[in-house]
């Protein structure tokens, strides 16, 4: 046997047949669906009057446009959204498909809730009607995002027609400074390689840096390499992944778990296999980034400067910073925000939140600046409530509110008003992503926290620790 | 003058790079359970202003551009999120074809899956076509022939490349469902196979959610 990239070892074991030299009819081993990308696939299936192949592999949660004010029972006052999920809620009881219904407990946004209950475990094939399906790669599972008709082929076979990508490696080593994150790494790889720098491979991480990250870190930096548009991201499963997937998986007994651990330690590329490219970054160069343009890959460190626009970016460059409202030579540190929101499937998570909270205890959110922090899911919030967090932020002047997508992409009433300057710890600056004519800085949780104390865009790393 | 293997038609130059499906079907858009009305949304921001008022300097909305049919794109189009409707919302404003150096991933799926025409070409190609299109005082227009796998202008004559499966898609209309599902009982064998040696994965989701609904 030649070697094997993880990559092809995945797709191999998902292999039903080879339909031709670039595609192949791919096993999937969970779908996750949310109520905006799912109903017309459903609606599909209807007319064809074909039946869901595998319901108990499928699983739905009402996550984009639900609301996310902090009342008890919620309801969805959009009419248009409310029959999203009524329709979502009556598809998944015709098909038996299970629900993360709007009043559920554990309700959440897909990518916080399937891992945070086990049901991603290594070398599975993940796919949802949602880009971030690239989460998954943190835990040696290959996610990847489908469009609608997909969702509908899925539903109906439990398969895909699935075109090969090719393999891209991305190697850190060295160790991440203090006050810096995953975020702050994916965003600068993001920075360097380009938005596309990544189009049509799956990324494998690896390196001593990435073996350092948490399993919540690296779900953050796997998250956002569809932005620099990667078809996948993996990260080989290490004892980190297998502790992570065997403290919430009641369901496999010892001999499941002798069985998995054995075929999980195959989940690694083979030694000497070939990647079409490589990169190589050292995590000491990573500092806090910042986007100051409307693509992903315009950030740079906090302490820096914007860019002119000049070189083959030119157009680009001037249209972000006419957007933006920024100018050349500009530092990013000292920038007023208005809003901040910290939440999304890229940075809601426990770990996350607790961040937040070391920068938010014994200060207030700066006169003048709205911030908001929606955690990921219901767990996370019951948990960071249990911990003292939800108080902590609270006191600090937060807004402590219930799980959703919510202002990452403003599809509910999270949304910004024109000209509002926002720091988020979400994925994407596109324009009025977050509302018409605001303006989105990414930046990782603790980032957007030091924002909202200090009502403008600030090095995390020189406000201190917590002002006990 | 569409035939099945041919597009042609007025060709519009809209050369923004890395332009994400949030731009091309904004959010607003979204909240609907079926495929309509998507023309409406189609590149909101960029054809009205903040209170709705027409941009008559945008392209798609001068006169001469009513009937556009061809998209000349800049590179990365449909980049970001996997929402389907920026598809169904180009081709219900009447666009047949975009043309770009390179498409957002998943993008470039649904197009196909949904018979809109994504023409790669390299980056100095599409910057001529933008040219001829610029320089011009009358619309550019263009043909798009997949049987002979040419894009023509005016000015020039190009091949291009598509996969075996996505030219018989876009030629045929295959009903990609139907012939995944003549490979039903593969798939059960395989399915069978798989939970015997991964015996953890088989119902996943109605077990986690099983479990967790009682705990």
């Amino acid at each position: 046997m030649y070697p094997q990239t993880l990559y092809r070892k995945l797709v191999a074991s998902h292999t039903v047949v080879e339909l031709d030299e670039q595609n192949v009819l791919l096993f999937c081993d969970l779908h996750l669906m949310n109520e905006y990308t799912s109903p017309q696939a459903f609606a599909g299936l209807h007319e064809q009057e074909r039946e869901v192949a595998m319901p108990g592999q499928n699983v739905a949660t009402v996550s984009h446009i639900i609301p996310t004010h902090p009342i008890a029972q919620r309801i969805i006052q959009d009419p248009a959204s409310a029959l999203q999920a009524s329709n979502l809620k009556r598809n998944c009881e015709r098909h038996d498909i299970p629900l993360f219904d709007t009043n559920d407990v554990l309700q959440g946004i897909e990518h916080i809730i399937a891992p945070e209950h086990g049901m991603i475990r290594p070398g599975m094939v993940v796919i949802c009607g949602d880009s971030h399906t690239t989460t998954y790669g943190a835990l040696g599972a290959l996610g990847f995002g489908i469009g609608t008709s997909e969702v509908e082929h899925v539903l109906a076979t439990q398969t895909l027609v699935y075109r090969l990508a090719e393999d891209m490696r991305i190697r850190v080593d060295g160790r991440l400074p203090p006050g810096v994150t995953s975020k702050d790494l994916i965003l600068m790889i993001i920075s360097r390689i380009g938005a596309q720098g990544a189009r049509g491979y799956v990324v494998e991480f690896c390196g001593s840096a990435i073996d350092d990250l948490s399993i919540e870190a690296r779900f953050t930096l796997c998250n956002m390499a569809v932005e620099a548009g990667a078809r996948g991201a993996l990260i080989a499963p290490d004892q980190k992944a297998v502790d992570y997937v065997f403290a919430r998986v009641a369901d496999m007994d010892t001999e499941q778990r002798r069985q998995a651990l054995s075929y999980w330690a195959t989940l690694r590329s083979d030694e000497g296999a070939e990647f079409e490219v490589e990169h190589r970054f050292d995590a000491a160069d990573v500092a806090p980034y910042v986007t100051w343009g409307t693509s992903p890959d315009q950030a740079i460190p906090v302490t820096g400067k914007v860019p002119a626009a000049t070189g083959p970016q030119r157009s680009s460059i001037e249209k972000a910073l006419n957007y933006t409202g920024l100018a050349a030579d500009m530092p990013l540190e000292g920038l007023a925000v208005q809003h901040v929101f910290i939440g999304s499937c890229t940075n809601a998570r426990i770990e996350d939140l607790r961040e937040v909270a070391a920068v938010a205890k014994g200060r207030r959110v700066a006169p003048g600046v709205r911030a908001m922090v929606v955690p990921g899911s219901g767990a996370v919030r019951t948990q960071a409530e249990s911990e003292g967090i939800a108080q902590v932020l609270i006191d600090a002047g937060f807004e402590w509110r219930k799980p959703g997508c919510s202002m990452c992409l403003a599809m509910n009433d999270d949304v910004l008003a024109s000209g509002q300057r926002c720091a988020s710890s979400t994925n994407r600056n596109f324009e009025g992503r977050q509302g018409r004519g605001a303006i989105t800085h990414l930046m990782s949780p603790a980032m957007a926290a030091a924002a909202a104390v200090t009502g403008h865009i600030t090095d995390v790393r020189k406000l201190g620790g917590p002002n006990d | 003058m569409t035939e099945s293997h041919r597009i042609g038609g007025i060709a519009a130059p809209l050369n923004i790079a890395n332009l994400d499906t949030d731009q091309i079907m904004p959010k607003q858009f979204l909240r609907g359970i079926d495929k309509k009305g998507l023309d409406k949304g189609l590149l909101w921001d960029l054809r009205f202003d903040r209170e709705g008022h027409i941009r008559h300097d945008f392209v798609l909305n001068r006169p001469e551009f009513a009937n556009t049919r061809v998209l000349i794109a800049g590179p990365n189009f449909g980049c970001g999120s996997s929402r389907e409707h920026a598809v169904w919302g180009l081709q219900q404003f009447g666009i047949q074809a975009v043309i770009a150096s390179s498409f957002g991933e998943i993008f470039y799926s649904n197009a196909m899956n949904n018979a809109l025409l994504a023409v790669i070409l390299p980056q100095d190609d599409v910057s001529r076509l933008l040219d001829e299109a610029h320089r011009n005082s009358t619309p550019l227009n263009i043909e798009i022939d997949v049987i002979s796998m040419e894009v023509r202008s005016p000015g020039m004559t190009r091949p291009f490349t598509l996969a075996k499966r996505h030219r018989r898609m876009f030629l045929e209309g295959l009903d990609m469902i139907g012939a995944s599902l003549a490979h039903k009982a593969n798939i059960a064998a395989f399915a069978q196979h798989h939970w015997s040696r991964q015996p953890w994965v088989r119902d996943i989701a109605r077990l986690t959610k099983h479990r967790i609904d009682n705990h």
